[in-house]
C-alpha cells in the first residue's frame, strides 16, 4: 500500500459520487418526513424513486476504462460493479413503484419503508464496490440491518414481527460466521485487501488448512445470504411473514448483493483456491436445486412457493460460479440479473392482485386470472415460463449459459442433475399457469393498481420476454463486465 | 430469378407470419370472435400460400439445404438464426401449413369458448412447428421445439375434456424432460465443435462412447415425441382430452417432430451409435407396431383407438429409419437404406393426412353427440351417408389399403424389412392385419348396422364446411396413394445423401 495522502484520497471520492448522493438523499428524505403532512407522504416515495434514478444515471455516466481502486484501497470500481449497481438501483426503483400502491391501500404508507430501502440500497452499492473485507462487511451489514427492520416494519402484524426476529437472529449468525471466516483469512494472509489476499493465495497458500477453514466459513455466510440449502431455513418464513412489498424487496435487489459478495470473495480474493471452493459450492448447488424445486411443489402459499423457487434458482446461479471460468461467471451474472427482473415481476403480480384487507398470497387467488384480466394473466404466464426456463423467455438463455459453463468445466453429471431438477421445477410453475388459464375465478373483482404500476409491471414482464428473444446485448454486457 | 428477395426470406416469413397473425388475433380479444376467426383463417391461408413457393422453388436434384438464411442472433453464445430446408423438412412444412388451415376451418363453429385465444394458440404453434422443421442451428431448433409445448399445453388444458389438466401437465412434463436431456447433448456437441450449426455437428468426428451418450439423450427427446413404447403413455391421455383441432395438430404434425428428429439429428450426428443400437430401435418399433396394435383393438373410446393406432403407425417411421443398417451390412449398398428412409418419410406425411382426417371424423361426430364412446354409436351410415363414405375411406387408408397413401409408406418399410430379415418383415406385416382389424371393426361398430339409438337417428349429415375439409383430405390421401412420385422425387436426393452419411463411420481416428 502506498503512503496515505489526503489529496489522492479526495480525488478518489469522485468514484463514490453515486453512493454519496444516495446517502445524502436518504438522509434528506428522513428529514423531510418530519415536515410533511400524513396525506402527502406518497411524495416521499416519488422522491425516493427519483433519487434512485438519479443515482443510477450517476453510476452509468461514470467514465471507466479499467478497474480503479481508490479511497485508501477500500473502494473498487470496475465494469461489473457499474453494471450490477445500475441493475440494483433500477430494481429498487421498480420495487418502490410496486410498493407505493400496496402501502397506501393498507394505510401504512410511511417514509420509513423508503428510507430503510434507500439505506439498504446504499449498503448494496458499497458491498458491490468493496475492495477490502471491511468494506465488504460494512456494506453487507448496512443492507442486512435495514432489511431486518423492513421485515418487521408493519408494527400491527405479529407474523411480520416473528419473521423479523427470525431473520435478525439467523442473519446475525450468518454475519458472525462470515466475519469469523474473514478473520481466519486475515490471520493466514495478513491482509484485508482482496487483491493482496489473492496474491498470497496464489503464491503458495492455496492448499493451506487455514485458508480452507476460512473458505468454509465464508461459504456458510454466503450460503445464508443467498439462501442456499442447507442455510435456507430463514427464507421461506421470512418471505411468507413479511408484508408482500418487503418480500418483493428482499427477493430482488439483495440477490445482486449476494452475487457481488460471492464474486468479490471467491473469484477475486480466493481465485487461487477455486478447486476447493468449487467442491463446496457443488454441494450447496445440488442441494439447493433439489430441495428448492421439490419442496416448492408442496406449497399452497405463492410467497412460500416463490421462496423455494428462489432457493432453487440460487442453485443454478452457484452452478455458474462454481465452474470457475469467465464464461461461468458471466453466465451466473446474467442469471442473477434476469432472475431479479423475473422475481420483481412475479412479486409485483401478487401486489397487483392484493387489495385492502386481502393479501392474494394463496395460489388459489390466481385462479381464473385469465377471465379477470387476460393481459395480466399473460404477463404472469410469461414470468412463470421464464422461471421454468422455457424458451423463448429469459429463463432459457440464463439456464443455457449456466449449463454450458458447467459442461465446459467438465461436470457433465451436474448438467444432467440441473436439467432434471428444472423439470421438477417446471411442474409448480405450470401449476400457476394452470390455475390462471384452466380454472374459473373465485372472486371477480377488478384488479387494482395505479396506471403507473400497471405500466411498469407490464414492461417488467415484457422485458422477460424481450430479453429471452434478444439476450445478446445483456450477455455482451456481462461478458464485458467479467472478461 | 425474379422472386429472389422473397425466396431469400421465405422461411423467416413463414415462421413469422403465423406468430404475428396469432398475436394479432390475441389482441382482437374475445369480444370480437367473428373477426378473430376471419383474421386467423386469412393468416393460415396466407401461410399456406406462402409455403407453396417452397415446393415450386425447391430443386429436387440437390441434397444441400435450400432457402437458407443465416443471421447473427446471440453472438456471445455463438447462436445463429440459421434456417433452411431439404427434402425431409420441406414436405413436413407444407403439411404443417396445410393442416393449420384445416384446423382453423374445423373449429369454426365447434369452438365457442375463448375463440381468439384458441385460434391464436394454433397460429403461434404453427409458427413454432415450421421453425422446428426449418431450424439448422441447434439452439434455434431447441427454442422452437420448446415453444411448441406452451400453446399445446394451453390448448389441451383449456379446451380439452374432463381430465384435461392431468393430460396437459403430463404432456408438458414428459416432453420437457426428454428435451432437456437433448439440450445437454446439444451443448456438449457445441463444446466439441465450437458451433451450434447442425450441419457442423453432422460432420463432427466423435468416439463411439460419445455417440452412444448423445444418441441416448436424443432418444429421450424423440422417443417421447414419436412416441415410442414404453414412453407413449402421455399420448392417449393428451389425445382423448384435447379438442379436435388439438388432436389433429398433435397427431398430424407434433408426432412427426420425433421422426424428424431421428432423421435430422440422431442418424447423421451419431451414425455409429445408431448402427450399434439399431437392435434397440428395431425392437422398440416392432413392439409399438405389434403390441400397440393389440392395445388399439381393445379400446372403447374412438379417440383413444386412433391414438394407439397412431403409435403403431409411427412405429413404421422409426422402423424405416433404422432398418437400413441391417440391409447395408448384408448387401454393402445404400439402396436398402434409402428405401427404408423413403418409407419412413412417406409414412410420416401419409400418417399426417390420415390421422388428421380420422380425428376430424371423430370431431364431426363428437360435435353432434358429445360422446367418444364407440358403444354410443351404431348405424351412423343411415343418417349421415356422406360422412360415412369419408369415414370408411379414411379407415381403409388407415388400414393401409393399396391406392391410399397409407399403403405407400408401409409397403416401402415392409419391403426394406424383408431385405433385412424375414422375421422383421413378418412382424411388421402383422400391423397390416391388426390395423385392418381395429379400424374396420371400429367402422363396423360405429358406421354400419342398424341405427343404435334416437340420438344417432337424429344426426344431421355433413355441412358444406365439414365436407370441404374432409374432401380435401380425401383427395390428398388418394393422390399420394396413387401417384406418390411428386413426393418421392423431392425426397430422393436428400435420402440418398443421408444414406451415404450413414454408411461411413464418424468415429474419430
Amino acid at each position: 500500500m502506498t503512503a496515505f495522502s489526503v489529496a489522492t484520497y479526495n480525488a478518489g471520492l469522485v468514484y463514490a459520487r453515486p453512493e454519496i448522493f444516495l446517502g445524502a438523499a436518504a438522509c434528506l428524505i428522513l428529514l423531510l418526513d418530519l415536515f410533511i403532512a400524513e396525506s402527502q407522504k406518497r411524495w416521499l416515495g416519488s422522491l425516493a424513486i427519483l433519487s434512485l434514478l438519479v443515482t443510477a444515471v450517476l453510476v452509468a455516466v461514470q467514465p471507466l476504462v479499467t478497474r480503479v481502486v481508490v479511497l485508501g484501497d477500500l473502494f473498487e470500481l470496475d465494469r461489473m460493479a457499474q453494471v450490477l449497481k445500475v441493475v440494483a438501483l433500477l430494481t429498487v426503483a421498480v420495487v418502490f413503484v410496486y410498493s407505493t400502491d400496496y402501502l397506501r391501500r393498507r394505510g401504512i404508507l410511511k417514509s420509513e419503508y423508503f428510507v430503510l430501502g434507500l439505506f439498504a440500497t446504499l449498503g448494496i452499492l458499497v458491498l458491490i464496490s468493496a475492495a477490502n473485507l471491511l468494506t465488504l462487511y460494512l456494506g453487507l451489514e448496512l443492507m442486512s440491518l435495514c432489511l431486518y427492520a423492513m421485515v418487521a416494519f408493519d408494527r400491527e402484524s405479529g407474523k411480520a414481527a416473528e419473521s423479523g426476529i427470525k431473520f435478525f437472529v439467523l442473519g446475525s449468525l450468518a454475519s458472525g460466521t462470515l466475519l469469523y471466516g474473514m478473520s481466519i483469512i486475515y490471520g493466514v494472509t495478513g491482509s484485508l485487501q482482496l487483491h493482496e489476499i489473492a496474491t498470497s493465495v496464489h503464491n503458495g497458500l492455496a492448499g493451506n488448512v487455514g485458508i480452507l477453514f476460512g473458505i468454509a466459513f465464508l461459504i456458510i455466510g454466503i450460503g445464508f445470504k443467498f439462501g442456499a440449502v442447507p442455510f435456507h431455513m430463514w427464507l421461506p418464513d421470512v418471505y411468507e411473514g413479511s408484508p408482500t412489498c418487503v418480500t418483493l424487496f428482499i427477493g430482488s435487489a439483495p440477490k445482486i448483493a449476494a452475487f457481488a459478495l460471492t464474486m468479490r470473495l471467491l473469484s477475486e480474493g480466493l481465485a487461487g483456491s477455486q478447486p476447493d471452493w468449487s467442491q463446496m459450492l457443488i454441494v450447496l448447488a445440488v442441494l439447493s436445486m433439489a430441495i428448492g424445486n421439490i419442496v416448492a411443489i408442496a406449497q399452497v402459499n405463492i410467497k412460500r412457493m416463490l421462496a423455494y423457487s428462489t432457493i432453487s434458482h440460487v442453485g443454478y446461479i452457484l452452478l455458474g460460479i462454481l465452474a470457475g471460468t469467465p464464461q461461468g461467471y458471466q453466465a451466473a451474472m446474467f442469471y442473477t440479473i434476469t432472475y431479479v427482473i423475473i422475481a420483481a415481476g412475479a412479486f409485483g403480480m401478487i401486489l397487483l392482485l392484493s387489495r385492502q384487507g386481502f393479501e392474494a398470497d394463496a395460489l388459489d387467488d390466481f385462479k381464473g386470472l385469465n377471465a379477470r384480466s387476460p393481459w395480466f394473466a399473460g404477463m404472469m404466464a410469461i414470468l412463470m415460463f421464464s422461471l421454468a426456463g422455457v424458451p423463448p423467455f429469459v429463463g432459457f438463455p440464463a439456464k443455457l449459459g449456466v449449463i454450458q459453463a458447467v459442461l465446459a468445466a467438465g461436470y457433465a453429471w451436474l448438467a444432467v442433475v440441473a436439467v432434471l431438477f428444472s423439470v421438477v421445477g417446471a411442474y409448480y410453475y405450470l401449476r400457476v399457469v394452470k390455475l390462471m388459464y384452466f380454472d374459473e375465478p373465485i372472486d371477480t373483482t377488478k384488479l387494482g393498481g395505479s396506471a403507473l404500476m400497471r405500466t411498469v409491471l407490464s414492461i417488467n414482464a415484457l422485458l422477460a420476454f424481450g430479453l429471452g428473444v434478444m439476450p445478446a446485448a445483456l450477455l455482451a454486457l456481462c461478458k464485458q463486465a467479467l472478461p | 430469378m425474379a422472386n429472389l428477395t422473397i425466396h431469400e426470406h421465405l422461411l423467416s416469413l413463414l415462421i413469422g407470419l403465423p406468430i404475428v397473425g396469432g398475436v394479432a388475433v390475441l389482441c382482437l380479444g374475445e369480444a370480437r370472435a367473428e373477426a378473430s376467426r376471419w383474421v386467423a383463417l386469412a393468416t393460415a391461408v396466407a401461410s399456406f400460400l406462402l409455403s407453396l413457393p417452397l415446393y415450386a422453388g425447391f430443386n429436387p436434384g440437390l441434397f444441400d439445404m435450400q432457402f437458407v438464411e443465416r443471421l447473427r442472433w446471440i453472438p456471445t453464445l455463438n447462436v445463429q438464426f440459421f434456417v433452411g430446408v431439404d427434402g425431409i423438412s420441406m414436405p413436413l412444412i407444407l403439411l404443417t401449413t396445410f393442416t393449420t388451415v384445416l384446423v382453423v376451418i374445423a373449429g369454426w363453429k365447434s369452438v365457442e369458448k375463448r375463440v381468439s385465444q384458441y385460434l391464436a394458440a394454433f397460429l403461434i404453434l404453427e409458427g413454432a412447428m415450421i421453425g422446428v422443421f426449418a431450424a439448422l442451428d441447434a439452439v434455434l431448433f431447441y427454442v422452437f421445439w420448446e415453444v411448441m409445448l406452451i400453446p399445446m399445453f394451453i390448448i389441451i388444458g383449456v379446451w380439452g375434456g374432463p381430465r384435461r389438466v392431468y393430460a396437459s401437465i403430463k404432456f408438458f412434463l414428459y416432453t420437457f424432460l426428454g428435451s432437456l436431456l437433448m439440450l445437454v447433448a446439444l451443448i456438449y456437441l457445441y463444446l466439441k465443435s465450437g458451433s451450434y450449426d447442425l450441419l457442423v455437428f453432422q460432420r463432427l468426428p466423435l468416439s463411439l462412447h460419445e455417440q452412444t451418450f448423445i444418441f441416448l439423450a436424443f432418444l429421450a427427446a424423440f422417443a417421447v415425441k414419436v412416441p415410442m413404447w414404453p414412453v407413449h403413455t402421455w399420448l392417449p391421455d393428451a389425445h382423448v382430452e384435447a379438442p379436435t383441432g388439438g388432436s389433429v395438430v398433435l397427431a398430424a404434425i407434433m408426432l412427426k417432430m420425433g421422426g424428424y428428429g431421428f432423421l435430422r439429428l440422431s442418424l447423421p450426428i451419431a451414425p455409429d451409435a445408431s448402427r450399434e443400437l439399431d437392435w434397440l430401435m428395431i425392437s422398440l418399433s416392432l413392439i409399438a407396431v405389434v403390441y400397440i396394435g393389440f392395445v388399439a383393438l381393445a379400446q372403447r373410446d374412438m379417440k383413444k383407438l386412433i391414438a394407439y393406432s397412431s403409435i403403431a403407425h409411427m412405429g413404421f417411421v422409426t422402423l424405416g429409419a433404422f432398418i437400413g443398417f441391417r440391409i447395408a451390412a448384408a448387401t454393402g449398398r445404400t439402396t436398402g437404406i434409402e428405401m427404408g428412409l423413403d418409407g419412413s418419410i412417406v409414412q410420416m406425411i401419409s400418417h399426417g393426412l390420415i390421422s388428421a382426417a380420422m380425428f376430424l371424423c371423430v370431431g364431426v361426430m363428437y360435435d353432434r353427440m358429445h360422446s367418444r364412446e364407440i358403444s354410443a354409436y351404431g348405424g351412423v351410415v343411415n343418417t349421415m351417408p356422406k360422412f360415412a363414405g369419408f369415414m370408411v375411406l379414411f379407415a381403409l387408408a388407415n388400414a393401409g389399403l393399396p391406392g391410399t397413401s397409407g399403403f405407400v409408406g408401409e409397403f416401402l418399410v415392409i419391403l426394406a424389412s424383408f431385405k433385412a430379415n424375414v422375421w422383421f418383415a413378418f412382424l411388421a406385416g402383422t400391423a397390416l392385419v391388426l390395423g385392418a382389424a381395429y379400424t374396420l371393426w371400429l367402422v363396423k361398430r360405429v358406421i354400419f348396422g342398424p341405427v343404435a339409438n334416437e340420438r344417432v337417428a337424429a344426426l344431421v349429415d355433413l355441412d358444406g364446411r365439414e365436407f370441404f375439409v374432409l374432401g380435401v383430405l380425401a383427395v390428398l390421401v388418394l393422390l399420394v396413394g396413387v401417384w406418390p412420385a411428386p413426393l418421392l422425387d423431392v425426397l430422393r436426393a436428400t435420402t440418398q445423401h443421408l444414406a451415404q452419411q450413414l454408411l461411413f463411420s464418424k468415429i474419430a481416428p
